[in-house]
């Protein structure tokens, strides 16, 4: 069955553990396009969802299916979609809608070499930008990445739990590496995973605004078909649903929908910080490439090189305090990255200390070494 | 079992030969079955198809953090092409096998040479399942996991139906490797005349 019974040690994919934590976070549907490297998500949910009264379905290209997880996701059902670079460019703009209307639902992106059809069997990080800006308009976004196979299944989970708690689409950003590389895991009980469901209204139908602001900043979401009638628009509209176009109501949605995320600040974003306590050079890395990270700061300490690193799983909001004080602890950071340095952009934003930030790009569709960081280390 | 906190181990071979699936058999084992930590890649897209093939095993007590192979402990060709392309970063006292029928230039003199495929043709009468005698031997002469693991997780992931082909396949490769005593090998793969140059 798809949903793990007990504690257990497992070899899984990443693909396959993503799948595990999307059906222990309790998705009930999926709607997709098989794409290399992200197929084996789509694969194996056509078999498992089913077995739990689940709803997979192949759609005709990734435009649909961000509209099919949409509508699923308003008739109270967790969805989620998972794609690849090119996929990834259609699913934006639809994004957007599940951004206005306050969809919860969950994407992932399986990252390979672009742009366009580019690489489609190697690994690459280059659409980490575009996971925080590509559908149109100022809008708000939580972008999570996985480094391993444990993280697939942990964040994942997360990803639901987010996107439910603050009515907003999540983005995991994953890679070739971690998508195909088998681990042993444990999996956990059922019974010790946290799993968020969205609030419902607990007023009546005919008292219910379905964008009515509250002290979260989360309006309670009501399930098609429940009786309570509202209307669904991807113009800005007012707290009943309907389009508005008075300033009032304009700045006052629109700023409920970024402060939501700016409120939960503290909650969303996650990093992991390794050897840091006496660190005087570290290394900022996420997806794959913290794993070379890992072991390029081991490898240093070996030799007498006091080298720490800062995981960053959440990628936006960008975790900027966690950033700030390595930079300011630091008289060097390295950001190595599978893209042209897209995080050390938002790295060098926050660098209020002036501190020496070294980049390392590598863009051939090869995993970065733990030897490249390290000689950056070395020759600091 | 060798103490050490990171072993690695690489399959290759050609696309056809089973050489990843050997691999995945070898990961749940150690993983699922022995309870170890391991992580296993493997060549993917147009390489995978044809052409050379390779799969590699990391395994650790401990966490593992680069996933794939920096220093191979032991290597498995089953093929000449495999064996000249990743025979390069081999740990001198690596261990190299080889299926002796299709590598004939074996690069070292601290190699096992034994013949898989052809032991898999007279014994099961399928070559399709050297790849299986290939891991029996892997296994045995790694030290890294039990063989009732290997054979468990072999039964685990093996088509419905070839069960019995396949376990026969890996047990006839675990004695062949049984008769193999490693301490006849020279330490390195290096020879004397080599490191004195």
């Amino acid at each position: 069955m798809g949903v793990s019974e007990g504690p257990r040690k497992v070899l899984l994919q990443g693909n396959e553990a993503i799948v595990q934590g999307a059906l222990a976070a309790g998705c009930r549907f999926f709607a997709g396009y098989p794409i290399t490297p992200a197929s084996e998500i789509s694969e194996i949910l056509s078999v498992q969802l089913p077995l739990v009264g689940g709803t997979f379905i192949q759609m005709e290209d990734e435009i649909a299916s961000m509209g099919a997880i949409i509508g699923a996701s308003l008739a109270g059902v967790k969805s989620m979609t998972a794609t690849s670079g090119p996929g990834f460019s259609l699913i934006q703009e639809n994004l957007g809608y599940a951004c206005i209307t306050e969809a919860p639902c969950v994407i992932v992106n399986v990252m390979r070499g672009g742009p366009s059809t580019g690489l489609p069997t190697n690994v690459a990080q280059g659409d980490v930008l575009m996971a925080r800006w590509g559908t149109h308009g100022d809008h708000p976004i939580i972008v999570l990445s996985v480094s391993s196979v444990s993280e697939c299944f942990s964040v994942t989970i997360k990803a639901f739990n987010l996107s439910e708690k603050f009515r907003v689409p999540v983005i995991i950003l994953s890679d070739e590496v971690v998508a195909h590389t088998r681990e042993s895991v444990v999996l956990p009980n059922q019974s010790e995973i946290q799993v968020f469901d969205r609030i419902t209204p607990s007023v009546p139908p005919e008292w219910y605004k379905p964008y009515a602001d509250n002290n979260r900043g989360v309006p309670d979401m009501a399930a098609m078909g429940d009786g309570y009638r509202h209307h669904v628009t991807g113009l800005v509209h007012d707290e009943r649903g309907f389009p508005t176009q008075q300033p009032k109501e304009v700045e006052q949605f629109l700023n409920r929908l970024h402060s939501k995320i700016t409120k939960g600040f503290s909650e969303i974003v996650m990093t992991k910080s390794f050897d840091m306590e006496d660190a005087d050079v570290c290394v900022i890395a996420y997806g794959s490439v913290a794993r070379s990270a890992m072991r390029a700061i081991k490898d240093a300490r070996a030799q007498g090189i006091k080298a720490g690193m800062v995981q960053l799983v959440t990628l936006f909001p960008f975790p900027r305090k966690v950033v700030d004080s390595a930079l300011r602890q630091c008289k060097a950071v390295i950001i190595p990255e599978m893209n042209m340095g897209q995080i050390s952009r938002e790295i060098h934003r926050v660098n209020q200390a002036g501190t020496r930030i070294i980049k390392h790009n590598r863009i051939d569709g090869h995993l970065i070494t733990p030897n490249e960081i390290l000689k950056h280390l070395i020759n600091l | 079992m060798k103490s050490r906190s990171r072993y690695e181990i690489r399959f290759s071979g050609s696309g056809g030969q089973g050489i990843i699936t050997a691999a995945v058999v070898m990961a749940d084992a150690i993983g699922a079955f022995d309870g170890k930590n391991v992580c296993q890649t493997q060549s993917y897209g147009p390489e995978a198809r044809g052409g050379k093939s390779k799969a590699e095993l990391v395994i650790s007590d401990g966490p593992i953090d680069y996933p794939k192979a920096l220093q191979v402990d032991l290597l498995l060709a089953m093929t000449q092409a495999a064996c000249d392309a990743y025979f390069f970063d081999l740990k001198t006292d690596g261990l190299l096998i080889v299926d002796s029928g299709l590598v004939e230039q074996v690069p070292t003199s601290r190699a096992v040479s034994l013949p898989f495929t052809q032991i898999a043709r007279q014994q099961i009468g399928r070559e399709l399942v050297a790849n299986m005698v290939a891991l029996g031997a892997v296994g045995y002469l790694s030290g890294q996991v039990s063989l009732e693991s290997l054979h468990a997780a072999l039964l685990a992931r093996v088509p419905k139906g070839t069960e019995e082909m396949n376990r026969k396949a890996l047990q006839a490769g675990i004695d062949a490797a049984s008769k193999i005593d490693l301490s006849t090998l020279p330490r390195s793969i290096i020879s004397d005349w080599e490191t004195e140059l």
